[in-house]
């Protein structure tokens, strides 16, 4: 039987207590994980190799976040995410909320769309 | 130079698991500030002998062809204090590798002189990172400057790591 959301909910939220050393609590679905949780650039390889243990899947390299895009000059400029780059991050991220980024598309605000729920939801998709 | 904190590595298998040795010797210059009067092996330098050990692991299954940079200490406990005189057991297994790096599970050990036998005294997980696979596209030395001469004296005079 697929499991439910609340059910990989719990389970995201242990792999992120445990590899950011944070409390059940603060980890809320609307949290970012490098803004609210303080997670930073080996934080995101520590939480991809829990969570394929957690939930015995596969994660690709860059899969649950494209930094190389933001490394790409078509897709950012001036310290901006390009209307390309935009195209390209939803792309490969069809599991994040982007509507709050899109007013403001500095690339230091692009860790604002990794939230708990996104994870959650790149999860889910994993599964299904 | 560096600092090496492990004497001798007892077993290594490739991919899988690395077992060293530490002989803790009051002839150490850094236990007689730590402390005065009552010398403690530094948990911190349990740590680095954990990250040596596991360090290891991960570059030989790799052929050392890797950078390979301890990243994060994703759990350190250590349930004991150790003097000297003592000999410490390293084992680091290796959860999981892929290309940009490694997750490592160690158990440190503590060898009863008296009665010959070892007592798991804590845990500490770490993190690698193959530095030159990095997602930011850094550039590094070509060089491997992580696995100096003095790792590779170590595996020989161990009699590993072929």
């Amino acid at each position: 039987m697929p499991m439910t959301r609340d059910e990989v909910f719990e389970k995201v939220q242990e792999v992120l207590v445990e590899a950011l050393g944070v409390d059940d609590d603060e980890v809320t679905p609307d949290a970012t994980l490098t803004g609210d949780l303080g997670a930073e650039s080996i934080d995101f390889l520590d939480i991809q190799f829990r969570l394929e243990k957690a939930f015995g899947i596969k994660i690709g390299q860059g899969e649950m976040f494209p930094e190389n895009v933001l490394q790409d000059e078509r897709y950012v400029k001036d310290g901006r995410v390009t209307d390309e780059g935009l195209v390209e991050l939803k792309k490969r991220m069809p599991f994040a909320d982007f509507s709050g980024f899109e007013q403001d598309r500095a690339v230091e605000k692009v860790a604002s769309i990794v939230t708990v729920d996104a994870v959650v939801k790149f999860v889910q998709s994993k599964l299904s | 130079m560096r600092w090496m904190w492990i004497d001798r590595i007892l077993e290594l298998e490739r991919g899988q698991r690395c077992v060293a040795v530490k002989n803790v010797s009051l002839a150490e210059e850094h236990l007689h500030d730590h402390f005065p009067g009552t010398p403690v092996m530094p948990a911190s330098l349990m740590i680095e002998g954990m990250a040596q050990t596991a360090g290891i692991l991960v570059g030989h299954a790799r052929e050392f062809r890797e950078k390979v940079i301890l990243a994060k200490i994703g759990k350190a406990v250590i349930e004991r204090d150790v003097f000297p005189g003592s000999t410490l057991f390293y084992t680091a297994r290796i959860d999981r590798i892929d290309d940009t790096g490694a997750s490592t599970h160690g158990i440190v050990e503590l060898l009863d002189h008296t009665a010959a036998e070892r007592t798991a005294i804590g845990t500490i997980d770490l993190m690698f990172s193959h530095i030159d696979q990095n997602m930011r596209g850094l550039n590094f030395p070509e060089h491997n400057f992580v696995f100096t001469d003095q790792f590779f004296d170590l595996l020989r005079n161990s009699g590993v790591g072929d």
